[in-house]
């Protein structure tokens, strides 16, 4: 496997969806290869990085009137059904 | 006649008993997914005012269509596909481009596109788990993100972010899986350089060239 073939393959590696097979590949290639190892281990934690974060914090006005909307088209739907 | 809802009080229970008419159970989910769902629109519309018309949408949406929620895929997945239909609405509004879908939109021709190189190849200096606890690290995030093209940042955002399958991901943005896992992983690598070269420590940098390519 050459580094090209390793980078096509990497979500597929990385998400933990590749066939057995070539899996055994590409850790063989990565045994060998610092550069594909760091980068692989970059993506990771790329990844983990961007799911752990939640940066947006819902405004309380926004809470407050979305539930206050909720309640009047529940009431709404449900007299009327 | 109603039972206390806790926080180990499933979804789907919540589900079934908001389904059964019972409006707390919809408001405690409401509660648990709002944050979720306006910071997955905010991320996607960068724009306040258009994220919080979308996280009201997607409530008042998932009201109506309550009944119509089978339980295939969780509940927060189907909210944060009610919430990507509601702000790819408005993204294909602001390009004016009512009638056009998001694959036709952008050029179909990622198949072909090769695959950047990685160039900036380091070990991060710190572990995500230390790094998230900065304050300057979600400026960083957030600013890798803007820095996509959004047919990318679209896809990472569902698929990574919000944790989608790759097919949930293809088929709420109306493209195809293989198109889907091109885009991913050209935001994969795209992110991953911009964010090494902030994170990653150049003592360790490393250059791609070794003996098994020749």
């Amino acid at each position: 496997m050459k580094c090209e073939e390793l980078l096509a393959m990497l979500n597929e590696y990385v998400d933990g969806t590749v066939d057995p097979a070539i899996c055994e590949e590409f850790e063989k290639h990565m045994a060998g290869c610092n550069p594909c190892q760091v980068v692989v281990d970059n993506i990771r934690k790329t990844i983990t990085l961007y799911k752990a974060g939640q940066p947006y914090e819902l405004p309380v006005k926004l809470r407050e009137r979305l539930h206050e909307v909720l309640r009047e088209k529940w009431k709404e739907k449900h007299k009327a059904g | 006649m109603t039972t206390l809802i806790r926080p180990e009080t499933s979804d789907l229970e919540l589900v079934q008993r908001a389904k059964a008419g019972e409006l707390d159970a919809f408001e405690a989910l409401t509660s648990r997914h709002e944050g979720r769902v306006y910071s997955l629109a905010m991320r996607m519309l960068r724009q306040e005012q258009d994220a919080e018309d979308v996280t009201q949408q997607t409530f008042l949406s998932a009201l109506e269509g309550l009944q119509s929620f089978r339980g295939e895929a969780s509940f927060a997945t189907w909210l944060l596909r009610i919430a990507s239909h509601a702000a790819l609405k408005v993204i294909r509004k602001r390009k004016g481009l009512d009638l056009v879908s998001l694959e036709e939109a952008t050029e179909p021709s990622d198949h072909s596109e090769t695959i950047p190189h990685p160039e900036f190849i380091a070990d991060w200096r710190q572990s995500p788990e230390k790094l998230v606890q900065t304050r300057e690290i979600q400026r960083l995030l957030d600013e890798a993100l803007a820095r996509l093209d959004e047919k990318h940042r679209l896809v990472f955002l569902l698929r990574d972010v919000e944790g989608l399958s790759v097919k949930e991901t293809a088929e709420t943005l109306g493209l195809s899986e293989a198109n889907t896992k091109v885009r991913l992983l050209r935001a994969r690598l795209q992110l991953r350089e911009q964010l090494t070269k902030t994170l990653g420590d150049p003592a360790t940098q490393l250059v791609r060239s070794h003996p098994h390519e020749q």
